[in-house]
């Protein structure tokens, strides 16, 4: 998030987009929700009536995947009606009047034809957005999990760049993240591009820093994202080591990524359950739990916080990092004697740009929002005020592109897939927390009650869902906050694995699943 | 209507609002305006007796316990819908106002079926017994009568809702509607036929309640209640809380976990907590006992020769994981491995991880499970 969550009650426009705040953050819906008793305006666009549709003062009812061109659209109104703020683009941001040159392409009536939302919805979310003294974006998956994800968020940069709507109290750009410590897991360098704290792979600078800091020279080019591994594996990747990640069940195309895993030579699976993906393992290694570990996350507002130990684990589970480093030593690796959480982190700090002015001692009260650039800042809760972090805003020309895959004779329903409020993920603790299955005990694809009977299904009773890749049995619960012609499920329960049908495509930049769009064909079961 | 970056700086700040005195048991204390009696009495850990009063929520002015003397008025007045004017003269404790309480808790007692609750009934449960003890009211000088009906029918499996202990203190309404803007429960009825129910009167599952337990953290008498923590009443030992943070949604509220001995019994929001300032979830709130699952990994697993999953010794295990990597590192080269990190793990996990592909195979061969 660029703004800090306290924000959240401050905004006089509130625009969330492909968020289902109240079920997937729920207590970050409750400051939008004071927000809005106080007087602020809340527009929400998502291909289903979601419960935060209900508290909107404008609805937009968008056609799964049409996110693009209803968000052009919007930037075109602004435009054509002179609202930008001509200052914030000539001082801040680079490319501003090609832009605006550009987005006089995408009237509302084009935008309507695509998403299916109303032209003169859009031409009013467009005014209020616009004429905001403080406006502020929130999204989620609903943004990202498409082809066009990284596009997606271009577009909504537009929007908060054209109208000064970043770098100030109650604005901003927020995507809201989905696990506890996802932001985490980024900022410590697990991914294929960036060395801890963002520090690109490929700049030989940063190479030569973690040569001498890991005792080992690393690769100057990236490697593959996790999407990519899974197609090499069997061919070049023959050994992975997967850490509490339920990659069969959680991943699209379930069919695909068990055969990928099956065809290893060599599976480490390091968890707390022996999950579906554990159970392919060569090795399982019992892994502590929340409330068994010490150590830190990092929330949505990148404020880093102490995880601590209140219970010991059973039998002889270990915590993560001690497992990964003694599994380093016995390979004989050098340079992996840790004796502590806070040891780990603190070489973290040490070698990170971001959280290089914390340490463990400095973290006991959560205080501090990263960037802390050296030991004395005070943190940075509102990111981009009075410069941008990487000097000027740039806008991005975007085009609308259809999903990867559209619906058509055979698959002529669009599925779309989700959360649900109480539970969580793949349900491996949801799952086993009691009285969770009061709330949700099973589940069932949310269908259009018209369509329930168009399509000869009965409220209660089981429809076969299919699409190119698979079928799945599931329960049918008729209700309106599904569209005519889309339905939705969530991907929590492995016994009806909902992503055996997804991953009909990818976002080229970031690999990003398209799972929010699948065309099915649903029928009686 | 436009904003204009030049007409406003972006850095611009609020004008702070004006600060002021007053004499709060004969000591000059400062204030800011805007505030009510009783938040300065408790910046001032005066800790003037109060039941209906949340500092998270809107005055309300109910259980009258809260009153002090202010100079110049004839009656107390209540400290909790009192704003602070400039040199008022505040006394918080006379004869006059302790009689005064006290009577008012014989009253609330009597009321009440039961005033000794279990401390796992909620963060607030004990704040009613503590008064009682505090001015000695259990005398049964009133011959009560049970305010409510408790709702013996609702199953759901995380509020107890025994409204014979409730005072119509209207905290749960309150923090519903304020906190959480739900309006799951409402007030039927005024005096003594007060009755805290929800739309319809029925169960709460049929309501707009999410189960976020807000209502129950607030509640001063324990008429609303734990379940899940009131199971674990008879495990033994002394609970003790360790602060940590919510292990679902990236929001990252903070909580205070309860532990006895070697079992999590139960948590508790922390009401300075800078995400969420005293909120939680159903998640967060309940969903916590997965840790003791049965189906915990309590020991390392090993594929065997008969292709099934073993129990295992970390020195097997390791090894074993160890000759697997070694392996393939010397038959297909540094490029045939590959890591998988959790962003539901904490960060020294994901750390190590990306630490153990870096400086151990020279690769950058390592992503997490974001683009899930
Ligand atoms: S149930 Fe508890 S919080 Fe609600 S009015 Fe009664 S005593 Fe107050
Ligand atoms: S309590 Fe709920 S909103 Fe808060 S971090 Fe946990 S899951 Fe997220
Ligand atoms: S706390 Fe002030 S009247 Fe109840």
């Amino acid at each position: 998030m660029s703004n800090p969550l306290v924000d959240m009650d401050k905004p006089d426009v509130i625009f969330c987009i492909g968020t289902n705040m109240t079920e997937c953050h729920p207590v970050a819906a409750t400051r939008i929700k004071r927000a809005i008793a106080r007087g602020a305006k809340l527009i929400v666009a998502d291909p289903r009536r979601i419960p935060l549709a209900d508290l909107a003062d404008l609805y937009l009812p968008l056609r799964v995947g049409s996110d693009a061109a209803l968000l052009l659209a919007m930037a075109h109104v602004i435009e054509r009606e002179g609202l930008v703020d001509a200052a914030f683009i000539d001082e801040r941001t680079v490319d501003g009047e090609l832009f605006l040159e550009h987005v006089r392409k995408f009237p509302p009536e084009w935008a309507e034809r695509i998403s299916g939302v109303r032209a003169e919805d859009i031409e009013r979310a467009a005014l209020w957005y616009g004429t905001a003294e403080r406006g502020a974006i929130y999204y989620t998956l609903g943004i990202t999990e498409h082809i066009c994800g990284v596009e997606n968020v271009q577009c909504l940069c537009n929007l908060a760049l054209m109208t000064g709507n970043i770098g100030r109290e109650g604005t901003g750009i927020n995507p809201m993240r989905g696990q506890n410590n996802i932001q985490g897991a980024g900022d410590s360098g697990a991914l294929p591009n960036n060395y801890v704290g963002f520090q690109a792979v490929d700049d030989p600078a940063h190479q030569k820093k973690f040569t001498k800091a890991y005792g080992r020279e690393t690769d100057l080019e990236k490697g593959p994202t996790k999407v990519t591994a899974l197609e090499m594996c069997g061919d070049r990747i023959k050994a992975m080591v997967i850490a509490g990640e339920n990659t069969v069940v959680s991943d699209p195309d379930r069919d695909h990524c068990e055969h990928a895993l099956k065809s290893l030579d060599h599976l480490v699976v390091i968890d707390i359950f022996l999950t579906e993906t554990a159970q392919l393992a060569d090795v399982v290694l019992p892994a502590t739990a929340w409330g068994e570990t010490d150590g830190t996350c990092t929330n949505t507002e990148r404020r880093v916080q102490r995880l601590r130990a209140a219970v010991p684990p059973p039998g002889d589970a270990k915590p993560d990092w001690w497992i990964v480093s003694q599994l380093a030593q016995r390979i004989g690796f050098k340079g992996f004697e840790f004796e502590s959480a806070k040891e780990v982190f603190n070489e973290l700090c040490e070698l990170s740009a971001t959280y290089h002015g914390l340490d463990w001692d400095r973290i006991e009260h959560s205080e501090y929002q990263w960037p802390v650039p050296h030991a004395g800042h005070p943190g940075t809760p509102r990111l981009h005020e009075g410069e941008f972090v990487n000097g000027r805003g740039i806008f991005k020309l975007i085009e609308y592109r259809d999903p990867a895959e559209t619906i058509n004779d055979d698959y002529p329903v669009w599925l779309t897939t989700g959360r649900r409020l109480a539970s969580y993920h793949t349900r491996t603790q949801t799952g086993r927390s009691a009285g969770i299955d009061y709330l949700l005990p099973e589940e069932t694809l949310e269908v259009n009650p018209s369509d329930v009977d168009a399509w000869g299904l009965a409220d209660g009773e089981w429809a076969e869902v299919s699409s190119p890749r698979g079928s799945v049995r599931i329960k049918v619960r008729a209700t309106d906050r599904s569209p005519r012609g889309t339905v939705f499920a969530s991907f929590s329960f492995a016994d009806v694995p909902v992503n055996v049908l997804t991953g009909s495509g990818y976002d080229p930049i970031t690999e990003t699943a398209e799972l929010k769009v699948c065309p099915v064909r649903v029928e009686p079961a | 209507m436009i904003r204009r970056a030049t007409e406003e700086p972006v850095t611009q700040q609020p004008t702070p609002p004006a600060i002021h005195t007053l004499t709060l048991d004969g000591e000059e204390v400062s204030f800011t305006a805007g505030e009510t009696l009783i938040d300065i009495t408790y910046r001032h850990h005066k800790d003037v007796p109060n039941l209906c009063y949340d500092p998270r929520l809107e005055p309300f002015g109910a259980c009258r316990l809260c009153i002090v003397e202010l100079e110049g008025a004839n009656n107390p007045v209540a400290s909790c819908t009192t704003l602070a004017e400039p040199n008022m003269v505040v006394t918080t404790r006379t004869a006059r106002l302790e009689t005064h309480r006290r009577v008012l808790m014989e009253m609330v007692a009597s009321e009440n079926r039961d005033i000794d609750v279990d401390p796992l009934s909620g963060y607030a449960s004990q704040q009613m017994r503590e008064l009682v003890d505090q001015y000695d009211a259990r005398t049964g000088r009133f011959q009560g009568e049970q305010s409510g009906t408790s709702r013996e029918d609702d199953d759901n499996p995380f509020i107890k809702r025994d409204y014979d202990n409730c005072i119509s203190c209207y905290r749960c309404v309150r923090v519903c509607a304020e906190q959480e803007g739900d309006y799951a429960i409402s007030v039927m009825n005024r005096g003594f036929d007060t009755q805290i129910t929800t739309e319809f009167e029925g169960l709460l599952v049929d309501s707009a309640c999410t189960f976020c337990g807000q209502c129950i953290q607030t509640c001063p008498t324990g008429a609303l209640a734990d379940l899940k923590a009131l199971a674990n009443k008879d495990v033994p030992g002394e609970t003790v809380t360790t602060r940590t943070i919510c292990p679902y949604c990236g929001v990252g509220c903070t909580v205070d976990v309860m532990t006895r001995g070697e079992q999590i019994v139960g948590v508790l929001p922390a009401m300075d907590g800078p995400a969420n300032e005293g909120a939680l979830c159903v998640k967060g709130q309940f969903a916590f006992d997965f840790v003791h699952h049965p189906d915990r990994l309590a020991t390392p697993l090993v594929r065997g020769d008969d292709g099934e999953l073993h129990e295992a010794s970390w020195d097997e295990a390791l090894d074993r994981a160890a000759t697997g990597f070694r392996k393939v590192l010397d038959e297909h080269g540094r490029h045939s491995v590959y890591g998988v990190a959790s962003g539901r793990a904490p960060t020294e996990a994901c750390y190590m991880l990306q630490r153990f592909i870096r400086a151990g195979f020279g690769t950058n061969q390592i992503d997490n499970c974001s683009r899930a």
